[in-house]
């Protein structure tokens, strides 16, 4: 458990003091809610939705999750170049707690940075339909964070340098996101985008967000945490089965 | 402590280590040299589990490398030939870090940290984030690192590399002890053979993945019949310079990469 603490420790300091990360990782899904959010505003109302801003930040949060949990196998390519991975690899320690300590560090700055965008959309207007449900939602996010994270360490595992892993992050987790309805409600879409936002695992962590803090879903939580669940334990023996083959 | 037998790494189709076999006793301080793309840096990330043998068997302290890793990890400690502190984090931090991973307990762990760090003379810059320290600090640092779980066996891979004399000499007088002391095995590679000669009790030239010679500085220059270490060690390997075909990061990449280019 120690050294899960300390591995732990080690991503939130590392994160706490790099103030451009902070910024920067923020900076992408405000200018989203923002862009979004206003542009596309408007339209909304008049197809007849009601508020975007309300529907839009949930989403958002798992936009800023899912990005910020990716950049945790981002650090495994780090370390590996600037050598401090060796140091990890040969500790008699066993490599899923190696990998857990890290993915549970990175999970926790991802959901830190989903709970400063929701902070901050407090300012935009955004309103919860019940202010005792944000803990829910935070921890929602949490779990999703958990699953990206232990991805991302199998994916960095496996991806040598940074342009590799950049590929994954624009053909897959993109794709994944942007099909995932959490720019916009699958009501109405067609059925070839419907049928892929169903097998999409993404699209139940934006739902369940919604559920948390509007109100709204379109699965309904009992199968959102499901397919959360599945996609978590999924996820944890990808990630875990990958970085225990890591050779350096 | 350590036995080799018919050990084989190939990336490739390129032989890094071809069938070496040795063995080091307990409490020996054994010096692997040669070239570089000897395999010096092949064999020792085999020992330390960091990569996989195609053939043959490793074994430290009695456990199998392949299949008894962790119980492997645990008999050694090593310094590594490349930066591997996270600069990003503080001295201390990265001590502080390592004892865990090492299970140092609880009631040591403070005294140690800063045993070894005033022994590095790094105790003052504990709070320093490893990024501002110069090469020689960070070297210095990877070191006291090495040490401060006291393990049974050290691997040292060319660890004073870009040292200036007072800090090698600090190094190698901290080795002495503790080997003496603790009856620590230590392994290490060099390129300075003075320090082969006057820290190792045994000597093994590689070269092109094999082991050419082996024994103690004295056997080996009253084998090639010279007066130096270094003398017998270029009379073995010849002058010629050679080309690192392994890189440290991306060794199978590497390799191909400068076959395809031959």
């Amino acid at each position: 458990m120690r050294v899960i603490y300390y591995l732990w420790l080690r991503q939130l300091t590392r994160f706490t003091r790099s103030k451009s990360r902070i910024i920067g990782s923020v900076g992408q899904p405000l200018l989203f809610l923002l862009a979004l959010g206003y542009g596309l505003g408007s339209v909304y109302k008049k197809a007849g939705d009601g508020n975007y801003l309300q529907f839009l930040v949930p989403g958002i949060m798992v936009q800023t999750a899912l990005f910020a949990a990716m950049f945790f196998g981002a650090m495994i390519i780090f370390d590996r170049q600037f050598g401090f991975l060796k140091e990890t690899m040969v500790a008699p320690v066993s490599r899923l707690k190696i990998m857990l300590g890290g993915a549970l560090g990175g999970a926790t700055t991802a959901t830190m940075q989903g709970a400063l965008v929701l902070f901050i959309s407090f300012f935009l207007g955004f309103r919860p339909y019940n202010w005792a449900m944000v803990p829910i939602a935070v921890l929602i996010l949490f779990y999703l964070a958990v699953a990206i994270a232990c991805f991302s360490s199998g994916i960095g595992s496996v991806v040598q340098d940074m342009q590799g892993f950049q590929a994954i992050n624009q053909f897959l987790v993109f794709p994944l996101y942007f099909l995932s309805g959490a720019l916009y409600p699958l009501d109405n879409v067609p059925t070839w985008l419907r049928i892929v936002a169903e097998v999409n695992p993404i699209s139940y962590s934006v739902d369940a967000m919604r559920w948390a803090l509007i109100n709204q879903t379109k699965f309904g939580i009992t199968r959102d945490l499901i397919v959360m669940t599945i996609t978590l334990i999924v996820c944890v023996v990808f990630g875990a089965q990958r970085f225990r083959r890591i050779e350096a | 402590m350590i036995e080799l037998k018919n050990v084989v790494k190939k990336f490739g189709s390129f032989t890094a280590v071809d069938a070496i076999s040795l063995e080091v006793k307990k409490g020996e301080r054994f010096a692997l040299l040669g070239p570089n793309g000897a395999g010096k840096s092949t064999t020792i990330k085999m020992l330390t589990t960091l990569l996989r043998p195609t053939s043959g068997s490793l074994l430290l302290n009695g456990h199998n490398v392949v299949k008894e890793q962790a119980a492997a990890r645990k008999s050694f400690g090593i310094v590594f030939q490349d930066p591997s502190v996270d600069t990003e984090m503080t001295a201390y931090e990265n001590m502080k870090l390592h004892a865990v991973l090492y299970g140092v307990p609880k009631t040591q762990l403070a005294d140690r940290i800063k045993e070894l760090l005033e022994l590095v003379e790094l105790w003052d810059r504990k709070d320093s984030l490893v990024r501002t320290f110069s090469g020689g600090m960070k070297r210095r640092l990877e070191i006291a690192r090495g040490l401060l779980h006291h393990p049974k066996l050290l691997f040292l891979d060319e660890p004073t590399l870009g040292l200036d004399a007072q800090t090698r000499n600090l190094l190698w007088e901290y080795v002495q002890k503790l080997s003496r002391e603790q009856n620590m095995t230590i392994f290490f590679t060099t390129h300075y053979l003075e320090e082969a000669e006057a820290n190792a009790s045994r000597i093994a030239f590689i070269d092109h993945g094999k082991i050419i010679a082996i024994g103690t500085s004295k056997e080996l220059e009253k084998r090639t019949d010279s007066k130096t270490l270094e003398e017998a060690y270029l009379k073995m390997t010849g002058t010629k310079i050679r080309d690192e075909k392994v890189d440290k990061h991306n060794s199978r990449k590497e390799i191909l990469r400068s076959r395809a280019m031959r």
